[in-house]
């Protein structure tokens, strides 16, 4: 499974949960596989994604919020793990695209090779943690977190390397990005 | 010096409705107080821009956000100000507390004590600071800024102000 075919899994399973798509590739790739009203697309402020994402889940418990971030995004803010694990929000979906790379900058290491971010998670008070490496178990895991009420983590292991391809950018400026992302909050 | 409970109160009536951020002496009894209110969520947060980044959630999720920290916090958050704040246009009220303040403190605090007014004003984000008398004025003052212009805005705060 490549980044793309993830996000593609993910983004065909939506209804109308808040997506919170943190920068680089991974916004870039969702906007350009799915792009909806739900999706908040960080275009900077790298780390944030888990903690913007927080900040939506507290405030509106009717609706399913999702994280979508990668190992880099996860590793910059990992203090954000134990703020949602204090808090508990039982509508948050905190899904890790892990392919152990920064892949928006050209496939650096991180250090999430040998670092069990779905065991930092559980440390954390998650309270439903899986980990998959098949599109089969990433398709029923994301289906179990959206159908069930719970603070869940899902880390996603991306082993295949992405061919490299022209992603497009999101066209939509910040301002759009956030004035879409909150009529849909309603 | 003004009260902890009465200065939450005027941030409460003015419309603020979600308050995080990282603890400073100078505001201890005030997240204490706000902590304690059942009426409101203060979220303890872990560093500064995560505060801020858990208030612009909030915000997008219908709340009017406070974000509390130290200036040495400034530091922590300059990023997640320039490039999520300032330009998706996504406010919150900073209330910071001015340590290094004419260079009156331990080392630590001196070099954002001289300069934390200048940083603001160089990345562009308003800054006020509040005295014994205008605590009322200028935080119903930023909440008309804050939620007409969408961006962030720091009311400093100085040692024995409150209490």
């Amino acid at each position: 499974m490549n980044y793309r075919e993830a996000i593609t899994t993910i983004t065909e399973l939506l209804d109308d949960q808040l997506v919170v798509c943190a920068n680089g590739l991974i916004s870039r790739e969702t906007f350009t596989i799915r792009d909806r009203l739900e999706n908040f697309y960080m275009i900077g402020s790298m780390g944030m994604a888990s903690s913007i994402g927080l900040g939506v889940a507290l405030n509106k418990p009717s609706k399913k919020v999702i994280i979508l971030e990668g190992d880099g995004n996860l590793l910059m803010n990992l203090g954000s793990l134990p703020m949602a694990g204090s808090l508990q929000p039982g509508n948050l979906l905190h899904i890790v695209l892990d392919n152990e790379v920064y892949a928006s900058t050209g496939n650096q290491p991180t250090i999430s090779n040998v670092v069990k971010l779905e065991e930092i998670a559980k440390s954390a008070r998650y309270t439903n943690v899986k980990k998959v490496t098949t599109n089969e178990d990433l398709k029923r895991e994301v289906v179990y977190a959206l159908e069930n009420d719970g603070l869940s983590f899902l880390l996603v292991k991306i082993a295949d390397k992405e061919e490299q391809r022209e992603i497009g950018r999101v066209t939509h400026n910040p301002e759009q990005i956030k004035e879409r992302f909150m009529s849909a909050t309603d | 010096m003004s009260k902890s409970e009465d200065f939450a109160q005027e941030l409460i009536d003015s419309g603020y409705d979600f308050f995080t951020g990282v603890p400073c002496t100078i505001i201890g009894n005030l997240i204490t107080t706000l902590t304690d209110r059942p009426d409101i969520t203060y979220i303890p947060a872990v560093r500064e821009d995560a505060a801020v980044g858990v208030a612009s959630g909030a915000y997008m999720a219908g709340k009017i956000p406070v974000v509390l920290m130290q200036n040495s916090g400034l530091g922590q958050c300059l990023n997640t100000l320039t490039s999520l704040n300032l330009i998706y246009k996504l406010p919150c009220l900073l209330i910071v507390t001015w340590r290094g303040f004419e260079g009156k403190d331990a080392p630590e605090h001196l070099v954002m004590g001289r300069t934390c007014n200048k940083l603001l004003d160089t990345i562009g984000i308003p800054h006020h600071n509040f005295n014994h008398d205008n605590i009322k004025s200028l935080v119903n003052m930023s909440y008309k800024l804050v939620t007409e212009n969408r961006e962030p805005m720091v009311l400093f705060l100085k040692k024995g102000i409150i209490e």
